[in-house]
């Protein structure tokens, strides 16, 4: 499949009198694929929105190289600005002017026709409200205007930055149904994200970012896949028979832990082995249970920003996987 | 030209571009009102009123002469005279010439177009200017500090394209405000000199004269704009146009004033910017320095003289617009836009 957006080795480095300088990115890479929903996480800091705005021009790299739909940027930018749409950081709009204004004034820079307005305004959602000036707008609806702002143009690729925030449940919910029907329609979404259920339940593949460098990659499963270690959970129908089950199954080098009602096994290709080896015994399983590692853990993991008892965690304490060397270099790739 | 039409649209709906333009009309309006009123036309009447107060003025001062005259010589023969009050030979004490009370001063004051119009232009393009300048930086400085600008590059990443699209409908706006704004200023003092003064002796070449000055005065205002439009964009702020504005009014030239006038520098004006302002409306500003005293022959002081010509002005203006315009295109060109 084309890449639709392609960095490499990216870097963006702040220099300030005072504190020196920061390596907002450092070396970083990610690749998104056409028609893909993508995450993009990363905790507080960790660059996203720095490497969203070199992407679309707004700010200098030091060093590597980008590309948008096929075209190196930003020299290109001006070509391909048309296809795409983007929202980078929170929403920000005139505050005097109503959302229909704003987009209007949008569209005519952009030359979209009038009637786009209207459909965008339809599918944020904001129709009824789209006369009134957006200083009284709650920070969900102006996060709505944004994301409608950068549907104006019918995109074929569209970044958004922390859609997210500021969106009540339900919008949060809504927010995903049109993330969902726009990928499927055949527009490809880069969506940045700390939420992580949100971009468990609709990404494709995910990028983790972590101090400006990328620590995993992937389609989301494989990502789940390569941290999940394989951990099932049994219960028999009675408790006496878990020290023969445990036997058995140690037999057959499966690491057991043993607990009062169940037994959690590691190194578990496929549960069905485990049925087989117990039922050899004459011992029934009651319940099966592969543990599901979700993308928080890993993240949590890989980004080293697992709450620690008794520590307050500062923004910059995050980690990149394998101190110096090679991140996803090393565990085989997390599916390149 | 999708973009520049956009942002003519921009700043048309910009509330903020609206009030100032109606504000600055209204006190174009309340100067132009104020002149008509201040005014009368010179008639038979009015001039056979004014002769008559001048005799009235002559028949008292005669009058008062006569009195003191009298209180001098009674004071003489008395023998209790004031040294201070009069002088030692009472008959000096007389009334001034007839000639000395014009019945010109009793005339009430009129507005003669040729003479009087002039100065008006220069308050009609100190208000355009001013008015250029706070639409100017309002018009980027809000752009880029509420995020508009940002937002904006999204759609069209080509900076200076961008920031000259909206400097040319700032200017094409100024324009469209200024050109009607000088027709009404032309037309309403000339129904002033009408109706309360005279339209005597204006020839060709004084009307001539007069839009010149106004040409000017457009000119003026348009570069105010730019410089307003320039220092916002430079600043990211509009406030730091205004306040770089105020900044430079009273640090750099109220300090500056007192500054020069203490170290007794000659001709201290030609160092502070509203004399080439004024210069560049009339065409030449002739400063004077009273303390060097050329003697003439006839024994007069004559102060030694400085002239600043218009063309001395458009120089300064015109390296000061570069200046400052290219500073804030290289700033939008390089900068990072966070
Ligand atoms: N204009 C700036 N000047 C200095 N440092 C900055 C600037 N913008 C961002 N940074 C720093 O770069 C790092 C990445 O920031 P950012 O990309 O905004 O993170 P996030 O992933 O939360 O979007 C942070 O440490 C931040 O402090
Ligand atoms: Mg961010």
């Amino acid at each position: 499949m084309p890449a639709v957006l392609e960095i490499e080795g990216l870097r963006k480095t702040y220099k300030s009198r005072r504190r020196g300088t920061r390596n907002a990115l450092d070396g970083f890479d990610m690749r998104v694929e056409a028609g893909q929903v993508h995450g993009f996480l990363g905790p507080n800091g960790s660059g996203k929105t720095t490497t969203l705005r070199t992407l679309l021009g707004l700010i200098r790299p030091n060093g590597g190289r980008m590309a948008l739909l096929g075209h190196e940027v930003p020299a290109a930018l001006p070509t391909v600005a048309g296809q795409v749409g983007a929202i980078v950081e929170s929403p920000q709009f005139f505050p005097h002017f109503s959302a229909r204004d704003t987009l209007s004034l949008l569209a005519g820079a952009g030359d979209v026709p009038a009637t786009r307005i209207d459909e965008v305004l339809e599918l944020v959602g904001l129709r009824d409200r789209a006369g009134e000036r957006v200083k009284t707008y709650s920070l969900g609806m102006k996060q709505r205007l944004a994301v409608a702002s950068a549907l104006l143009k019918n995109p074929k690729l569209l970044i958004l930055d922390e859609p997210a925030n500021g969106l009540d449940p339900g919008g949060i919910r809504e927010m995903r149904t049109l993330m969902r029907n726009l990928a499927e329609s055949g527009m490809t979404v880069v969506l940045s994200s700390h939420i992580l259920g949100e971009i468990q339940l609709i990404c494709d593949s995910v990028t983790i970012i972590s101090l400006g460098r990328r620590v995993a990659f992937g389609p989301v499963e494989q990502v789940l896949a390569q941290h999940s270690s394989g951990a099932v959970r049994v219960r028999l129908e009675a408790v006496t028979d878990l020290p023969v089950a445990t036997e058995a199954l140690t037999g057959a080098e499966i690491r057991v832990t043993g607990h009062p009602d169940h037994l959690m096994l590691t190194g578990v290709d496929k549960p069905a082995t485990v049925t087989r080896l117990l039922a050899e015994r004459g011992l029934y399983v009651s319940e099966l249970a592969p543990v599901a590692v979700d993308l928080e853990s890993v993240f949590l993991e890989l980004t080293a920003t697992a709450p620690v008892p008794g520590q307050h965690r500062q923004v910059d304490q995050s980690a990149t996987v394998g101190g110096a060397g090679q991140p996803g270099a090393t565990g085989g790739g997390w599916g390149a | 030209m999708s973009l520049y039409r956009t942002e003519l649209r921009r700043l048309a709906k910009r509330r903020f571009s609206r009030w100032m333009t109606v504000l600055g009309l209204l006190v174009l309006a309340t100067v132009m009102i104020g002149v008509f009123f201040s005014n009368q036309k010179i008639d038979a009447s009015a001039l056979a009123k004014a002769e008559r107060q001048a005799e009235q003025q002559y028949q008292e001062q005669v009058r008062w002469s006569e009195q003191e005259r009298l209180a001098c010589e009674r004071a003489k023969t008395d023998g209790t005279v004031d040294p201070n009050r009069f002088p030692a030979d009472c008959s000096v004490i007389t009334p001034p010439p007839r000639e000395a009370i014009e019945s010109r001063w009793f005339l009430p004051s009129t507005f003669d177009f040729r003479e009087n119009f002039g100065f008006t232009l220069l308050p009609f393009a100190a208000i355009l200017a001013l008015v250029g300048f706070v639409v100017g930086a309002s018009f980027v400085g809000a752009e880029w500090s509420t995020g508009g600008m940002m937002n904006l590059l999204l759609w069209r990443p080509k900076r200076l394209t961008v920031l000259l699209a909206k400097l040319s409908a700032l200017l094409t706006g100024v324009l469209a405000v200024a050109l009607p704004a000088a027709v009404l200023w032309f037309g309403g003092f000339w129904l002033v000199a009408v109706y309360r003064g005279s339209t005597e002796k204006v020839t060709s070449g004084v009307w001539q004269s007069f839009a010149l000055t106004g040409l000017r005065g457009i000119v003026l205002a348009l570069l105010m704009a730019t410089v307003g439009f320039a220092l916002a964009s430079l600043g990211r702020h509009t406030a730091m146009a205004l306040g770089g504005a105020i900044a430079v009014m009273v640090v750099g030239q109220f300090g500056l004033a007192i500054l020069l006038d203490m170290a007794g520098v000659r001709f201290a004006e030609a160092w502070l910017l509203p004399t080439y302002a004024v210069a560049w409306m009339q065409k030449k500003v002739t400063l004077e320095d009273w303390e060097a005293c050329n003697a003439t022959f006839t024994g007069e002081c004559r102060p030694a003289t400085f002239d600043v010509t218009w063309q001395q002005s458009s120089v300064l203006l015109g390296v000061g617009l570069v200046v400052i315009l290219g500073a804030a295109l290289w700033a939008m060109r390089r900068r990072d836009i966070s």
